[in-house]
């Protein structure tokens, strides 16, 4: 017995942490993942750490208009975030998040081109809420419908759902382009703001915010009082138990992922109709993938999720000021960004393992 | 739960504030820069090096940002430039148009300048101000180094006249191209008439990639003389590779390319910065439209490579640049060409820019067609005779 070599570590399954355990491990990859930053930081550039941190500071609260930005950017991750989060209870890894953004974006911005000299405005943007609430939900409704009744692979269909929906995009600039050979849209409407959602107390950024506020109280709501909310969870938990108490499966999967891309679409008519007004293939800026990160680290609570979507966004806007004022380039925020990601994706290891080092050998009595 | 959010909210708006009143106002001029891409595109690095020298000649305060898409984050630069103190915000990039726009409308106070873009004249901005320059001067005289070339390897038996075959890589098929390929002929053709030209299209202005491919196919068919119109060194590399001279654009390829290339133009920037900069530290307006010429300093040639050129290029270059500069020499002189067999006796151009390209006023007067004066962003877009599309899908 004694002659088995112990290795240095093992590393073993944790039991369930108590749940301010496991927010101080995230408080400190977070705190690591700044550490790391000032000093890659320090390396190229030569400040000091406190200028540093104070130029993060400054990319997301150093002006009104900086934080207004924040919380613009914050309230659209936020939106993909509890759009793709019943998917993800029901265990249905839906990472189509963009590609249903995207087309809801498309379809935001169809009606404001085609309808704007048919309809009033109030016309075009009652279309263009249920136009991209239909195609956000037909994008994420196909792989369900697949997966309910062929048992298809989700996560990859949903994957090549954002290739085509991306393509697509492509093709409609061309068609829409302007002036003819620019390859951009532009600002939809500029002079008529046709289709432009109304600006409430002079802040152009509040609708959106409100309304995705509004949205995750109702997340909250569904989730956890609701009859619907509760298949979500059994299926998630287990198909056959599912099936066993009388729960449609192909229905709960197909209806939960017709509501997630819904919501997806949503968040892609906020930005085209709410604050951007044109349409690229890249308007999304990854926040369909960002959104499941969102949502895993908060354990796909909706209101934990504002701190998370708060955390990612808050640090990204950081790093971005960082590379403007110490005068590097853009990509060095994208840099600092992976670094970041890195220490917050990493902190869930330390969550649900441990690592046990081998124990210096007793001495017998 | 709520009660935690709205603390989180109350933090917030107190720091926006302290932060706000904390960011006081510098008292020298600060000029804010937007580039679409980095030093790493000929393009920007372009703009950035003028942007530097300008400031640091003037004394005033820079910031540049880079790497910033033709989109919303456009108009968010530019608001953020603004709140940082800046009294002119420049973008550089034709896609940038509409968020400068934008973003001029809700700060009357600042100057929003934009090279290469159409709509200042028409849009009824006071702040808001197109540039460009009148590169399509630079370019002819790139031609008549071309021109020369051809006539060099036609005296040395290398090609016969009816090869005299120059060939274009462009990015789209917009005016801004066009007239920079056409002057390009037209200066090769004033010295070497059986010049033809091809020209093929990227459809994208920076593509290393494809414009390697566009110069190999010019090559292939055997284009003798190439020049082109994207930013990257993509042509340059193939031209030395297969040993085929070169006329380049935006900087000197002397160095990576000592054996093909021959001269370049370029548009410097830095007198418009400098106007720009005077203009605002001496409360004056700053015209909706302002086109750099060869007397401003805006449109130059770079480095002549000896050892690539002609004999005699450097003098005939120095001649035609006199004649310009004298108003003797017009580049699209509508004598020197014909569009489907016939001479060109009028032309509405598409000034005033709208979605279809309407022609809607008269640019043809006294014997040539008036490019760049109207507004400063190039609306030559006539496909004359002697020059071959390859591909139109841009």
């Amino acid at each position: 017995m004694n002659n088995v070599k112990e290795p240095l570590f093992h590393i073993s399954k944790r039991g369930e942490l108590p749940w301010y355990k496991g927010w101080l491990v995230r408080g400190c990859a977070v705190l690591l993942a700044l550490i790391a930053c000032a000093a890659v930081t320090m390396l190229v550039t030569g400040e000091n750490p406190i200028s540093i941190y104070a130029t993060i500071w400054s990319g997301s609260f150093g002006s009104p208009r900086r934080a207004w930005v924040l919380f613009q950017n914050i309230a659209i991750l936020l939106c993909v975030s509890l759009a793709v989060t019943p998917a993800f209870r029901m265990r249905f890894w839906n990472i189509g998040g963009e590609g249903q953004m995207l087309v809801g974006g498309l379809a935001t911005a169809a009606c404001m081109i085609c309808l704007r000299d048919v309809l009033p405005n109030w016309g075009v943007i009652l279309c263009m809420i249920v136009a991209s609430i239909i195609a956000g939900a037909v994008w994420g409704g196909i792989p369900a419908f697949f997966k309910a009744r062929w048992g298809t692979n989700e996560t990859l269909f949903t994957l090549m759902m954002n290739y085509i929906a991306t393509q697509l995009v492509a093709f409609f600039i061309i068609v829409w382009e302007v002036p003819k050979g620019a390859g951009k849209i532009g600002i939809i409407n500029q002079q008529s703001e046709i289709g432009w959602l109304p600006v409430i107390g002079g802040q152009k950024y509040l609708l959106n915010i409100l309304v995705v506020g509004a949205i995750c109280l109702a997340m909250y709501v569904y989730l956890n009082f609701s009859k619907h909310g509760y298949e979500i969870a059994v299926v998630g938990e287990s198909e056959r138990t599912a099936r066993y108490v009388g729960i449609k499966v192909d229905r709960v999967i197909v209806r939960t992922m017709l509501l997630s891309g819904g919501l997806c679409g949503v968040a892609g008519m906020l930005l085209v109709g709410g604050t951007d007004h044109t349409l690229t293939t890249t308007i999304t800026a990854g926040r369909g993938f960002t959104a499941v990160m969102v949502s895993w680290l908060a354990k796909f609570n909706p209101i934990w999720m504002v701190l998370t979507s708060f955390l990612i966004v808050f640090l990204q806007r950081g790093a971005g000021e960082i590379s403007t004022s110490f005068g590097l380039d853009q990509s060095f925020s994208d840099i600092l960004t992976g670094i970041i990601l890195f220490f917050i994706i990493g902190s869930e290891f330390f969550i649900n393992y441990k690592i046990n080092f081998r124990h210096a050998p007793k001495k017998e009595a | 739960m709520k009660k935690m959010v709205s603390i989180l909210m109350v933090i917030a708006m107190i720091v926006c504030l302290f932060s706000a009143t904390a960011m006081a106002e510098g008292k020298t001029l600060k000029v804010g820069f937007i580039f679409l891409h980095n030093e790493n595109s000929t393009y920007d690095l372009n703009f950035i090096n003028a942007a530097t020298e300008a400031c640091k000649k003037l004394g005033v305060e820079s910031i540049l940002k880079t790497n910033i898409p033709e989109g919303q984050e456009c108009y968010e630069a530019a608001l953020d430039l603004v709140d940082a103190g800046c009294n002119i915000v420049f973008a550089d990039s034709f896609g940038h148009e509409d968020y400068m726009i934008q973003a001029a409308k809700e700060c009357p106070e600042v100057e929003f300048c934009h090279a290469t873009g159409t709509r200042a004249h028409t849009e009824g901005l006071s702040n808001y101000h197109n540039a460009f320059a009148s590169i399509y001067e630079g370019r002819y005289l790139g031609g008549i180094a071309a021109g020369l070339k051809l006539n060099e390897l036609i005296e040395s038996g290398a090609i016969t006249e009816d090869q005299a075959k120059l060939g274009y890589i462009g990015a789209f098929t917009y005016a801004e191209v066009i007239s920079g390929y056409t002057s390009f002929f037209l200066g090769a053709r004033s010295v070497c008439p059986s010049a033809t030209m091809e020209v093929t299209f990227t459809g994208s202005w920076y593509d290393e990639a494809l414009e390697k491919e566009g110069a190999a196919k010019l090559i292939a068919d055997n284009c003798v003389v190439i020049s082109e119109h994207a930013d990257s060194m993509g042509a340059p590399t193939a031209c030395e590779a297969a040993n085929i001279p070169f006329v380049f654009y935006n900087g000197s390829a002397a160095d990576a390319c000592p054996n093909t290339y021959i001269v370049a133009s370029r548009i410097n920037w830095e007198p418009y910065f400098e106007f720009i900069i005077n203009a605002v530290q001496n409360g004056e307006a700053i015209p909706a439209d302002w086109t750099g010429t060869l007397e401003t300093g805006s449109v130059e040639l770079l480095t002549l490579n000896e050892q690539a050129a002609a004999p005699g290029t450097a003098e005939a270059i120095e001649a035609a640049e006199a004649a310009m500069k004298a108003g003797e020499l017009h580049v699209f002189d509508t004598a020197t060409f014909t569009k489907d067999g016939a001479a060109l006796e009028s032309y509405m151009a598409d000034v005033d820019t709208d979605e279809a390209y309407t022609g809607d006023t008269e640019v043809v007067a006294d014997g040539y067609f008036h490019e760049s004066e109207f507004r400063s962003a190039p609306y030559f877009d006539l496909q004359i005779d002697g020059i071959t599309l390859l591909d139109t899908a841009f």
